[in-house]
């Protein structure tokens, strides 16, 4: 199982607001765990899925530079839940991207239906030793699966790229794994 | 400009919502550490939120200077030394270090910090009513 819990970017406007898809599949072995014969997306992975949705606005608007971790949860509070053929959406306000970290707030919808409502804090740490858990290129294929560049917008409204000196080691690793 | 009594109503929201306190256990004498159980990432979450509430900037360490106190100029064998509480009454005229100098351990500094510092301190960054 691959830890990505949403599934698409449908907005990305840099450094300030994002929207994400998180479709919810019986096919996800999770859901049949949380509670037996009653199957439904834990809160934990909604909450998750808004963190990896602000986590990646943050880390782009930082130009992947910063090793950005969930701190915090100063709230979350869930309406409804989401079961299998639900499709979310995350929408993620940015409220602040300062030196020491970040904070985002965040909506969930299913459909016209307020699902959940949540606000995160993320730390940039500054261990160096840490530099292997924060691969930035990672992060950049990570944005990329996603279809952030598909249909991103940088701070002054021109189409969002990828920083070139990160783009250039994954398109260099891409043509090592073809040969 | 606020009142003394609005700002405090402020810091009373922030504490609220940065530390899931109930509104009654946020008094002035109340300490941020001790009795209200912030941790190092709420001074992050607690100064956003008094940043944008009051439309103040707040540098870092400003309110919380950590950088004094994980200096090894200003501290030794786990206290802060006679150079080190000068430069923290520099920097923190809006606390009273009085009872802190006593016995100056870095990890008690933490628990000094109450809501009614926190008070002066915005105090000192906006023009107030009286």
């Amino acid at each position: 199982m691959r830890w990505y819990w949403i599934d698409r970017f449908i907005e990305f406007e840099s450094g300030r607001r994002a929207k994400a898809v998180k479709n919810i599949s019986l096919a996800e072995e999770h859901l049949h765990d949380h509670f037996p014969n009653y199957p439904m997306i834990p809160n934990s992975l909604v909450i998750e899925g808004i963190a990896q949705t602000g986590g990646l606005l943050v880390c782009e608007h930082n130009e992947f530079a910063e090793k950005v971790v969930l701190a915090k949860v100063p709230k979350a509070t869930f309406y409804c839940e989401a079961i299998p053929g639900d499709t979310l959406i995350y929408t993620v306000d940015v409220e602040y991207i300062k030196e020491d970290g970040a904070r985002i707030s965040a909506t969930s919808y299913k459909g016209d239906t307020l699902h959940a409502e949540v606000e995160i804090m993320f730390a940039h740490l500054s261990d160096p030793r840490l530099g292997a858990l924060f691969d930035p290129e990672s992060f950049l294929r990570m944005m990329c699966l996603l279809g952030a560049f598909d249909v991103g917008h940088a701070a002054d409204g021109s189409p969002l790229v990828p920083p070139p000196r990160l783009l250039q080691t994954v398109e260099a690793e891409e043509a090592d794994w073809q040969e | 400009m606020p009142t003394k009594d609005e700002i405090f109503e402020k810091i009373q929201v922030a504490l609220i919502d940065a530390l899931g306190v109930d509104d009654d256990e946020v008094t002035p004498e109340a300490t941020l550490v001790g009795d209200l159980g912030a941790e190092s990432i709420d001074f992050l979450d607690i100064v956003f939120r008094l940043e944008k509430s009051f439309d103040i900037k707040i540098p870092r360490g400003e309110l919380f200077p950590e950088d004094i106190l994980t200096s090894s100029e200003y501290v030794q064998d786990g206290k802060v030394t006679e150079n080190g509480l000068v430069e923290l009454r520099n920097r923190m005229p809006f606390a009273d270090l009085d009872d802190f100098a006593k016995n100056p351990v870095v990890q008690d500094f933490g628990n000094m910090l109450t809501v009614a510092d926190m008070c002066r301190f915005v105090e000192s960054k906006v023009e107030v009513t009286q």
